[in-house]
Order: C-alpha cells, then structure tokens, then sequence
C-alpha cells in the first residue's frame, strides 16, 4: 500500500500530499506521523494540500485529527495551500477545522511555525519580528 | 365543429373591411397608441396580418388552438407579446390586442343575415372560446418573457456587483452591495478565494456598507465565507457594519467572532499594522493629502 512520506525540516516536519486521498491512505498518515512526531520530537507539522482537489468529512475529520494529535503531542500544525474549491466544500460540510492554523503557502507556514519556535524557545526573536 | 369555425373564417375573410378598422378603433380607444412605444402603422400591420392568419386558422383548425393549423397564429401572439413584454406594455394592454378583436367579430356575426338566431349563438359562444383560449396564450408568453427579462437582470447585477478590489500588498477588499443570498454568497466566495490564491493575500477585507439589512441567514452566509478564507489562510475582517444594523444583529442574537470595525479605514489601519505597516503623515499640518505608507522592516 502506498504511504504519504513524511519530511523531516528542522525543528518541523513537512506532509506534502501529492496523490488524491482515500481514507485507508489518510488512516495510515494519521498513524505515521504521530509516530514521527513522538521519535523526531517535532514542535510543527506542516501539511501541504495544494494538490489536493477533492475532500469528503473523512479527510476533514482526518485533518482535525491530526492537529488535535499533535497538540497533545506539543507540536503546531499548519495545512498549507488549501484550494478555494476545497476551502468550499469543507465549509459546506459544517468542517471550520478551527484548531488548525492555515496559511496560503509553504513558505508562510514555515515561518509560523518558526516564529512560534522562536516564541516558546528562546525570546530572541521578540523585539525583530518580520 | 370545423364547420362552424369555416363559416367564421368565410365571414372574417369577407368581411376584413369592416372588422379590421372597428378592431383598430377599439384598440386605439383602450390605449394601445398612447404610450407611444408603437406606431400606428405598426399597430395596423400586426393587426392585419394577425387577422390573415387567424381566419386561415379557423378554416383548417377547427377551434382547438393547439391544432397545427394554428401554429402561425400562436408563432404571431408569441412574437407580439414578447417584443409587447420587452417594450414594457402592462399584461392587460398586451391581452388586450387580442379581447378587443371579439367585439367586431361579434358584430360580423350579428349583420350576417343568412345565419338563424341559434345559430349566430352558436357561432358567438365558438369565437369566445378560442379567443379566450388565445388571450390566455398571450398572458403565458408575455408572463414568461418578463420572467426571463428578471432572471437576465439578476444575473447581470449579481456579475456587476462582486468585485474584489486590491488595497495593497496581500490585503483584499470585498465591497458588497445588495443582498445576500445564498447564490450570490457563492458567487462573492469563489471570486474572493481565487483572487486570495492569485494575489497570495493574507487578509481579505468585507465590507457590508452596502447590504441593507443583516439578518441570520445573511450572517451566516459571511461566516461561511470567513470561515473559507480562514482555511485557505487568510485573515478575515468585516467593516461597515451602520449602527441600526449593529443593532438589529444584537437584538437577533447574531454573533460574528470575527474582527469587526465601522468603517473600511479603520479595518484597512488594521490590516497594515497586521502585515507590519503605518500610515504615516509626511508634511506637517497642509490639509489631509500627503499621507503615504512606510513599510517598516522591509
């Protein structure tokens, strides 16, 4: 069965989902990337959608789950690049996904991700923020 | 039957010179011409002509209008009352090109002296039946012509009224006119979603100066619609929101939980200090106009 691989970046670890998702597939990411978060004692995960064109409530759910997961776990999750298409269709399906952070792109998520780290670790970044 | 409509059609065909100017005169009298959107000329070819292809009708169709027979008749009511519904004739000037033809008719009838009294009766009560049938065809034709006329119009404005204006940088605005409905609210989030993604804004801002009223249902929709942007990452902000609405959405117990400001100035000060910008006054107290925006830590 095909796996979604999971990228270690950092203090952060990057999902691109490049395939469309069915829900053995969503099941197996959930499980994996707890996983990794736990052994790559990660502080963010970052899930890049951009390539995603269709959701049912299971991805939806699957999603929250995920953030829900990783929040126990101490870590942030940002979904990246939703499509407005798919922004939609979640609405429509009552899915406000409201415990996970969004941003337009990879690269804003990245710093999100890094201007929390910068918070909670050392207070340096502070009095310079971008 | 087909004989009683022939002897009508005989009768119409020879008696032309008589019913077509009482039938004139009788449309003229309930104001066709008045309001000037068409000529008398005009007027006495539709007239004439429908009066051929009415009598050719009668001959072959017998009295029921659906009848073949009868297609140019019902293709000639469906062109005049449509161009009638489009020039914006009232329902009943329109019904009326084809109820005032009964009185002359009726009075052809009433001279043809080789007809008995029965008969006549007879003929009468035929000639009412279908042009009644005829008049309610007009009304149909003419009712949905001005349907579709409504339908093309709420397409237009729900197309002109959507516009999604750059303010800056990663900053969108979103003026909405008109009500909400549910269409339109689908029309207004796909523009804005897709021109969040082209723009690669990071706050949208709605403002709702122009929507008359907010209720529920209209709150909601804006939700819908900041929750979408929300998820596609961008930052949401309402403004305009006119105190009687403010006060209408409290006494309905609508709550947005989004950031809301009065006016578009006030949501637009936020957005830039939101992406790390001021507006900041470069020539010292000379009337309003020179402001211009620093971009700090850029």
């Amino acid at each position: 069965m095909d796996r979604i691989p999971i990228l270690k970046f950092g203090d952060a670890l990057l999902v691109t989902i490049q395939v469309d998702m069915h829900d053995r597939l969503a099941t197996a990411l959930e499980e994996d990337l707890t996983g990794k978060i736990v052994s790559a004692s990660a502080k963010g995960v970052l899930i890049d959608i951009s390539a995603l064109e269709i959701v049912d409530s299971f991805i939806g759910r699957m999603l929250d789950n995920i953030a829900a997961v990783s929040r126990i776990l101490d870590a942030d999750t940002v979904v990246v690049g939703m499509r407005p298409a798919v922004a939609i269709t979640l609405v429509e399906l009552g899915l406000s996904l409201s415990g996970v952070k969004t941003a337009l792109n990879v690269e804003r998520g990245m710093a999100m991700i890094q201007q929390r780290l910068d918070a909670s670790g050392s207070k340096h970044g502070d009095d310079d923020e971008e | 039957m087909a004989n009683e409509t022939g002897t009508v059609a005989s009768l119409v065909g020879a008696n032309e010179a008589t019913i077509l100017p009482e039938w004139l005169d009788l449309q003229k009298k309930a104001g066709a011409l008045q309001t000037g959107r068409i000529t008398e000329a005009e007027l006495a070819t539709q007239s004439k002509e429908f009066l051929h292809r009415l009598r050719d009708g009668l001959a072959k169709g017998g009295n029921d209008i659906s009848n073949a027979a009868y297609q140019p008749v019902r293709d000639m009511l469906a062109d005049v009352s449509r161009s009638r519904a489009i020039q914006g004739f009232s329902p009943s000037e329109t019904a009326t090109f084809v109820f005032s033809l009964k009185q002359p008719l009726f009075s052809a009838l009433n001279a043809d002296k080789t007809l008995s009294a029965a008969q006549t009766a007879q003929l009468i009560w035929a000639v009412t039946l279908l042009l009644d049938e005829l008049g309610i065809f007009t009304l149909e034709v003419y009712q949905k012509s001005r349907e579709d006329v409504i339908v093309r119009q709420q397409r237009e404005i729900s197309e002109l009224s959507t516009p999604v204006v750059k303010l800056w940088d990663g900053i969108l605005a979103l003026p909405l006119i008109g009500t909400l409905d549910s269409q339109r609210t689908q029309v207004v989030m796909e523009n804005l979603l897709q021109t969040i993604v082209d723009d690669e804004a990071a706050i949208a801002i709605i403002d709702i100066t122009g929507v008359p009223t907010v209720d529920t249902l209209t709150a909601q929709h804006l939700l819908k619609t900041v929750a979408a942007a929300r998820l596609m990452g961008a930052d949401c902000l309402i403004s305009g929101i006119r105190p009687q609405i403010a006060q209408t959405m409290v006494h309905l117990g609508v709550e947005l939980n989004v950031i809301s400001k009065a006016t578009l100035a006030d949501a637009f000060a936020i957005a830039l200090r939101q992406t790390g910008r001021a507006v900041q006054r470069i020539k010292a107290a000379d009337g309003d106009k020179p402001k211009k925006t620093r971009e700090q830590g850029e």
